[in-house]
This record gives structure tokens, sequence and C-alpha cells, in this order.
């Protein structure tokens, strides 16, 4: 089986969470070898899923965690009495 | 961001035995590390800081009030997510009148694959893993990221900024693991189209003969 570029960006996504059959993954990894242009896309796009685990791409506000928890002390000590 | 990265499905069962049997203090301890990703979830949906707050708060203290509903049968988190999710919905629905969260219909399997096909590039070069470390990539990150269509979102928020597997995104949003997965597909690919003109700017300048710059 020998597979084009277009069939290799439908499993972009798969490819890069590691959940395509083995004989697909070989196949894929035989094409990007020597195409460039889909190494270019998957290499982009892994870099795309990379930043999107970086904890700074949302900043939270400061305070917000003190502030949710004073909130909380308060309910907590509200519901014991 | 690993909701919970340390602690497992029994000690998370066990601080909520805790918490239930009177050892309410023990209960900033079990959301601590949810915190974060309830608010991303929230600001996602409601596009504001403070209301995304307020809310947070608001879902924490339902998660306090329905504790003893908790069924280990779904992770903690996952459960806590659901709560928070729910909690912006539905203040998405008071603000019904503000069109910023349109209704959309199903789409997945309908629009032709080709619509979600990725930037190609001619002249890449690998990124540097430091080169991910610019703010200015994060920053058109977090843009692309907020104005992709709903349902889209999502799955992104779920999957790859919360780090959820894709059984609990698909339960978390009440879809197939099948949909999670054609929906992470589009959106990984809309925001590579989005991102792919700055990552460039990163690559490496291409060296001539000699060393020179071209």
């Amino acid at each position: 089986m020998k597979i084009d570029c277009k069939h290799v960006w439908d499993h972009i996504s798969d490819y890069i969470d590691g959940d395509v059959e083995p004989m697909l993954r070989a196949e894929i990894d035989r094409h990007l070898e020597h195409c460039e242009i889909c190494s270019a896309v998957m290499d982009s796009t892994r870099n795309v899923v990379i930043l999107m685990a970086d904890e700074r791409i949302f900043e939270i506000p400061r305070g917000y965690s003190e502030r949710l928890h004073q909130r909380l002390e308060a309910v907590l000590n509200e519901e014991q009495s | 961001m690993t909701p919970q990265p340390s602690m497992t499905a029994e000690a998370t069962a066990q601080i909520i035995a805790q918490i239930l049997a009177g050892e309410k203090h023990l209960f900033h301890n079990l959301i601590r590390p949810l915190e974060r990703a309830v608010f991303v979830m929230l600001f996602g949906l409601l596009r504001n800081e403070t209301d995304a707050e307020d809310a947070a708060q608001e879902a924490f203290i339902k998660v306090y009030r329905n504790l003893h509903n908790f069924r280990g049968d779904a992770k903690f988190s996952t459960w806590v997510i659901s709560i928070a999710r729910n909690e912006g919905l539905g203040l998405l629905r008071k603000r019904s009148s503000r069109p910023e969260e349109p209704l959309e219909p199903d789409l997945d399997g309908e629009a032709p694959r080709g619509d979600f096909t990725p930037a190609m590039l001619t002249d890449w070069r690998e990124v540097p893993l430091e080169a991910l470390e610019r703010k200015e990539l994060r920053q058109c990150l977090c843009r692309a990221i907020l104005n992709l269509p709903p349902i889209y979102r999502d799955v992104v928020q779920l999957r790859d900024i919360d780090e959820m597997d894709v059984q609990e995104t698909a339960d978390t949003l009440g879809i197939t693991p099948g949909s999670v997965k054609v929906r992470l597909h589009r959106a990984r690919i809309m925001l590579q189209k989005e991102l792919v003109p700055v990552l460039k700017g990163f690559a490496p300048p291409k060296r001539g003969l000699f060393g020179r710059r071209v």
C-alpha cells in the first residue's frame, strides 16, 4: 500500500496521538521520509499540540486561587453551623 | 495541565469520604489541582475573566454541595469539569441576547475533508523547541483557540489543554469517541493554519553558501 499526501493529512491528528494501526503508521513514516511538505505539515501541527499543553497559553488572574479558597472557606464554615 | 496529576482514584475517593465524614477543610486540597482547568474552561465559554472567576467559584461551591452525589464510576476531574461547563453554559443561556456563542449544527462527517486541509509549507525549517517559549506564539494560539467554532473549541480544551483522554472528553461533552477524534483533527488543522505564519517566523534562518543568510 502506497499512500498519498492527502491520505497522510487525514491521519495527522491520530498519528500525533499515537492512535494509528502499526501498518498505517509504517506507511506514513515511509511517506514522511521523502515528502517535505507532509513532514512540514506534521511538524507544525505537532508544534501546535505541544504549545497547547503550555500552561501559559491562558493566564489566570492574579489572586484567583486565594479568592476562590476564601469563598470556599466561608461556605464550608457556614454549613458547619 | 493534567488535572490531579498525582492523585489516584483511590486517594481521591478516600479524601472525599473524609470530607463527607466531617473533615471539610480537606476540600481545599481536593480541588486545588483542578482550579486552573475550571477557570480555563469557563474563560473559553464566557470570554471574560471576571465572569469566569465568579462562575468558577459557583461551580466549586456546587461541587462541594453535591459531593455526596459523586460516584466513582467517572473520574473526579471529569465530573468537576462537567459541573463547571454546565455552570458556564447556564450563564451563556442567560446572556442569550449576546451572540458570541451561536448554537451550531453538528457537522461531524458532513463537511468534506477538503475544508480541513492543513497549511502547506514549501520552505519549512524545523522550529526549535526554545522558540515555542515565545510569548507571541502563545498569544496567537490563545486567540486562535478562542476563535474556533464552539464544538471544536470544546474538544481542544478538554483534550489538548486539560489533557483528558478521548473517552473522558466524549463523556464530558456527551458525544461519541469517534466525534471527539474527528473534531480534534479538524480543530488542530484549523489552528495549524492560523499559527503557521507565526511559527515560520521563529524557524532558524536559511543559510546559503559559506553560512551566509539568504
